[in-house]
Formats: structure tokens, C-alpha cells, sequence
């Protein structure tokens, strides 16, 4: 596999604290006990049984993104509390303490990057920022990430792992659905080609909106993909739900997304159907196809 | 149907009721045969107005969550009964089903022709198990998503009904691509080259009240709610208490006047002393001006104006710090 390797020194020190020689961790899926250490190298798949346990956005861009480059667009868009919201903590301290837990203002990246050569607006979601939640700015930079890439001609890869709507902006939050397949449905009109890659989990008003509206949608393994989360379901139904409901399989069974691609082969996938579907669009500097 | 009255409601309905009463007798005893009586009739109509409006001046939030769930509301059939004339029901997905939860069709709304689309709640216990209780399923929403496209082609203006707890979260909502469903829903509606409006009038609920609600104008009846979650979905989930839904109704600012303020809604249209279920016809016709207002406004767009004009108004919706 050919993705750019960080050296650990240029690691920050936050990644390090969990990076230490002689950690171990136990496998989400086969209970396997793995070095810390070979399961970064893995961009956190098990080595033994394939489990994809979650990787942060930065790692994702490093995995993706050729050399792991990425130039930023519009980082300066942070939330405000349009409706002064508080259920006991205020949407304000809300805010506070998820952009201090993870270091970023708000749960969604957009940017340029290149895949292969294939220069691309690539957006993904932060879900350890508020679960990932769609408020009015991720659904601001979701919009200005289409309506970018279809101002420079570049395909668009966005990374969907989100557990719907920000409660806390209301109907605002709401109205990010409307907004962003708006500009999604402008970009379809450019002919150039959008991939929804959905990561675990993708739910709610992001699964409703443009999440499965992918000229091609491609899911990670076992990730739980839905219009409403299992909890409702079961809540409303009164029964429980059967094993893998919901999950990527189930979603490929009923013909919902294209392909389930393992992390470790995206980047080539991604690049193999850009070559297919965009093969004239701008190419940076990289292997050419 | 029967009458169903809520506790606040009480002291309204009492009022309206009287007025009814009243007005039914001078009807009987013949036109003009009393004019004090008729003229006594009319004083107590506005006084009766007047005080309907105090009384309900003051409701909470969650009250009026209620009002927009109120079982003797009129739904999207007593709308297009009552101010369009020729509809054809059209049915199914062409996929899958027909969904009761969704009717639409074309109908002729002030002589021209429309396509119409509305959630549909049930009045039995048996027509509102049969229409799923407005809680459409991903047929439902595919239906409205081919109507709009039929609009789009014949170069019909469509006009949508919003009255929904919610597309419906079950077993085969999510196997058939409830997702999609909505999501190819507000696509359609974004790129449709013709005048669209929605009427909130009732509840307007998450991304199944969205998937009708993508239009050039959007109305709201004056007791009318649109919200992101349901209140209890709210509650359960942030204050981990679905016994505090009157909090989250208000915590979510989703009551007309809110969504007026939050451009989420372009305006408010006014209900009927007591409610639009007090006078059906009156509520109708508020209704309807309100539509008739609205298309004329967009009569001079092209079908590229349309969608830039909608393309705009959801644009600009949102706050942040920039
Ligand atoms: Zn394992």
C-alpha cells in the first residue's frame, strides 16, 4: 500500500500520549490484544480480523490525501447560538468544551487536496465535535464546498459520520438540509462527480440529506448507516431490531450504496473512479493515470 | 366528527360555540327578520374574536404544540376539498407502493392547474392506522418526489401541505431508503423550474415535513409548529426526560412567530378565533389567499428565476460567525 507514512516525530503531542511503545489495546472486533503502535500504522484496522475502530480527521487526510496535503478553506466559520439555547448547559459551554475536546471549531474540514493526482474538494466530518452534529456551519462549509468545487472544477469527496441535526440550533439546523442538497443539486448540473464516503455512523438530517445522494456512495465496513437511529426504532416498533439492521451490508443488500471498501483500499478506489468518471479534470502533480 | 377539546382550550370553544349557536338561530328564523338581532350577532362575532385572541395571546409554546396536533384540525384533504376544484388523486412510486401517508394530484387551484401534495392524518382510529398517522414512508416521500417531477415537466406550480410528526423510523422504512427518499425530495424540489409553496398546517416535523417544505414561499397557519426533533424526541435526548417536552418546545423556538423571526417561514397565516378547526372554511380561506398571494408574486419568474429564487432563500439560511 502506497499512502504517504508520517514520521512519529512530526506527530503533536496529543497523538503521542496514546502513541507510547509497550501500550496495548483491545480489538472492537476480536478482542485481539494489539500494539497502539501497529494499529496507527494501520490507520486503526485490526490486523487480525479487519475491524475499522475510528480514525481522527487529520489521520483520514493523511490516508486519503496525496502526501497527506490539504489547504484549508474557510476554517474561520465558527458556531453561534442563534436560538440562545440551553437544556441545563447552554449551547454556548456546549460549544466550549467541544472545540477544546477536539481541537477544531466546528465538526466539519473542507479543502482542497489531490488523490492520486486528481485534484479535490475534500470535506469531512469532525464526530468527535458534537457527534459530528449538522448545524448552520456545517451546513455553510458543506454548501461552499460544492458550490467551490463546482467554481474549479473538481470532483467532491466528503466524509459523512454524523448523528444528524444540531438539536441545539433548531430549525436552523434543519434548514441545513435544504441548503446543502440545494448546492449539491446545482453541482450535479457541472457533471462532475460527488462520492459520499460513509463512515460510522451516518444518521439523521446528514443521512437524509445529501449523505446517500453520492454519484457514487461508498461505506466503510460495518458502519451504521440510517434515517433514524436503532433507539427510535426500537422505541417505535416495540421489538428489537435483527443483527447488522442498519449496518453497511444491510445498505448494499437493499441497494442503497455502490460499494463497501475497506479503509485501506479508499484512496486507490476513490482514484480508480475518478479516472473513470473525470479523467479530464485537473491533475496536480503525482502519478498520472 | 367528533369534538375534541383540550383543557386550555376551554373557555374559547365555550365562546365560539355560543356565537354558533346563535348565528344557526337567526339563520332559521329567516334573512332579515330581525335586525337587532343580526346586528347584536355581529357585535358578539368581534367580541368573541377579540377575546379569543386574548385568551390564546398567552398560550405556551407546548400549548401550542398541541393546537398543531389537534385531532379536529383540517388536514390536507379538507384544503383541497374546500379551495381547489377537478382533483385527480395520483397514486404510488412506481417502485414499491402507494403510501396513504402522502396523497397528491393534480387539481385546479383559482381556475389554473396545480399539482397538489399533502401528508395525510387519518379522522377513525382505522383511516389514521391506514394513513400511518401522517408518517410517511420512503413510498410516500417517492411519490411526492415523482410529483414534483411531473410538475416540473408540464410546468405546473406545485403546492404542498406540511402536517407531519415525522417521516416514519421502522423496519422497512430504513430497508426501502428512507434516507434517500428525503433526500431525492429536497433535491427535486431544488431543482423543479416551477413556482413552489408550502403551507405548514400542522405539525411540520424534521425531515419529513422538509420533504414537502423546499419551496419558493413558505406559510405557516398561525398554530402551526416546524421543528428539527418532536419536542419528546427533543427532551428524551438532551434533557434525557420525555416528560420535558413543554421545555424543548419552547427551548426550540418553533412556534410561527419564532420561524417568522428566524426567516425560516416568509409569513404567518391567521387562523379563526379558536383555531383553524373552529371554522374550516374561514381557516381555507385564509389559506388560500395566502397561496394566491404568493404565486402571484412569482408570476413574472422564468423556471431559472424560480429555482435561483428558491436556491437563494434556503442560501441564506443559518447563523454563524464569520
Ligand atoms: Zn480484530
Amino acid at each position: 500500500m502506497d499512502w504517504p507514512k508520517k514520521n512519529p516525530s512530526e506527530l503533536d503531542a496529543s497523538e503521542k500520549k496514546s502513541f507510547g511503545k509497550g501500550v496495548f489495546r483491545k480489538c472492537d472486533g476480536c478482542s485481539a490484544t494489539l500494539p497502539v503502535e501497529a494499529l496507527h500504522a494501520s490507520f486503526e484496522v485490526c490486523p487480525e480480523c479487519g475491524q475499522h475502530h475510528k480514525l481522527s480527521a487529520p489521520r483520514w487526510r493523511d490516508l486519503l490525501l496525496d502526501d497527506g496535503r490539504f489547504e484549508e478553506w474557510d476554517a474561520h466559520l465558527a458556531p453561534a447560538d442563534p436560538l440562545n439555547f440551553s437544556d441545563g448547559k447552554s449551547y454556548r459551554d456546549r460549544i466550549a468544551s467541544a472545540q477544546k475536546s477536539s481541537h477544531t471549531k466546528e465538526a466539519m474540514v473542507i479543502g482542497r487536496g489531490a488523490i492520486e493526482g486528481h485534484a479535490v474538494a475534500y470535506g469531512a466530518f469532525v464526530f468527535s465535535f458534537m457527534g459530528g452534529s449538522m448545524g448552520s456551519v456545517v451546513g455553510e462549509k458543506i454548501t461552499r464546498l460544492f458550490e467551490r468545487a463546482s467554481s474549479e472544477r473538481i470532483p467532491v469527496i466528503l466524509l459523512q459520520a454524523s448523528g444528524g441535526a444540531r438539536m441545539q440550533e433548531g430549525i436552523l439546523s434543519l434548514m441545513q438540509m435544504a441548503k446543502t442538497v440545494s448546492a449539491l443539486e446545482r453541482f450535479r448540473a457541472t457533471k462532475i462527480p460527488f462520492f459520499s464516503v460513509l463512515l460510522h455512523p451516518t444518521t439523521g438530517g446528514v443521512a437524509a440529506s445529501f449523505a446517500l445522494l453520492g454519484d457514487v456512495n461508498i461505506a466503510e465496513p460495518n458502519a451504521l448507516i440510517g434515517f433514524a437511529g436503532p433507539r427510535v426504532i426500537e422505541q417505535t416498533i416495540r421489538q428489537k431490531l435483527p443483527e447488522g439492521f442498519q449496518r453497511s451490508e444491510f445498505l448494499l443488500t437493499h441497494g442503497m450504496i455502490d460499494r463497501i471498501v475497506s479503509r485501506l483500499d479508499m484512496r486507490r478506489e476513490l482514484a480508480m473512479m475518478m479516472s473513470h468518471l473525470s479523467p479530464k479534470l485537473e491533475r496536480v502533480s503525482g502519478p498520472q493515470a | 366528527m367528533a369534538a375534541f377539546v383540550l383543557p386550555f382550550e376551554k373557555p374559547v370553544v365555550e365562546l365560539v360555540t355560543r356565537v354558533r349557536e346563535l348565528k344557526k338561530a337567526a339563520i332559521e328564523s329567516g334573512p332579515g327578520s330581525d335586525r337587532a338581532l343580526e346586528h347584536e350577532l355581529k357585535r358578539l362575532e368581534e367580541k368573541t374574536g377579540r377575546l379569543a385572541r386574548e385568551l390564546f395571546a398567552t398560550l405556551t409554546p407546548w400549548q401550542k404544540v398541541q393546537l398543531s396536533r389537534h385531532p379536529n384540525r383540517p388536514y390536507t384533504l379538507d384544503y383541497i376539498e374546500t379551495m381547489m376544484t377537478d382533483f385527480v388523486e395520483l397514486h404510488g412510486d412506481r417502485r414499491f407502493g402507494d403510501d396513504p401517508a402522502i396523497i397528491g394530484g393534480l387539481a385546479r387551484f383559482r381556475g389554473k392547474s396545480v399539482v397538489v401534495v399533502g401528508h395525510q392524518k387519518g379522522r377513525s382510529t382505522k383511516e389514521k392506522v391506514t394513513r400511518n398517522f401522517g408518517q410517511a414512508h420512503p413510498e410516500g416521500n417517492r411519490k411526492a418526489c415523482r410529483l414534483y417531477e411531473i410538475a416540473d415537466r408540464f410546468g405546473l406550480p406545485v403546492i404542498t401541505f406540511v402536517d407531519t410528526q415525522g417521516a416514519y423510523p421502522g423496519i422497512g422504512a430504513e430497508e426501502r431508503g428512507q434516507s434517500e427518499a428525503i433526500g431525492a425530495c429536497i433535491a427535486a424540489m431544488a431543482r423543479a423550474r416551477v413556482p413552489i409553496i408550502a403551507t405548514i398546517i400542522g405539525e411540520g416535523g424534521s425531515g419529513g415535513a422538509l420533504a414537502l417544505g423546499v419551496a419558493n414561499r413558505v406559510h405557516v397557519q398561525e398554530y402551526g409548529t416546524y421543528s428539527v426533533i418532536s419536542p419528546e424526541g427533543c427532551a428524551s435526548i438532551l434533557w434525557k426526560d420525555n416528560s420535558k417536552a413543554d421545555e424543548a418546545a419552547a427551548s426550540m423556538k418553533m412556534t410561527a412567530p419564532d420561524l417568522l423571526r428566524l426567516n425560516v417561514v416568509d409569513k404567518i397565516i391567521e387562523e379563526p378565533a379558536g383555531g383553524a378547526h373552529q371554522d374550516v372554511a374561514v381557516a381555507s380561506a385564509l389559506v388560500e389567499a395566502g397561496i394566491a398571494s404568493a404565486l402571484r408574486d412569482l408570476e413574472t419568474l422564468n423556471g431559472e428565476e424560480l429555482a435561483a429564487d428558491r436556491y437563494t432563500r434556503f442560501r441564506k439560511l443559518g447563523a454563524f460567525v464569520a
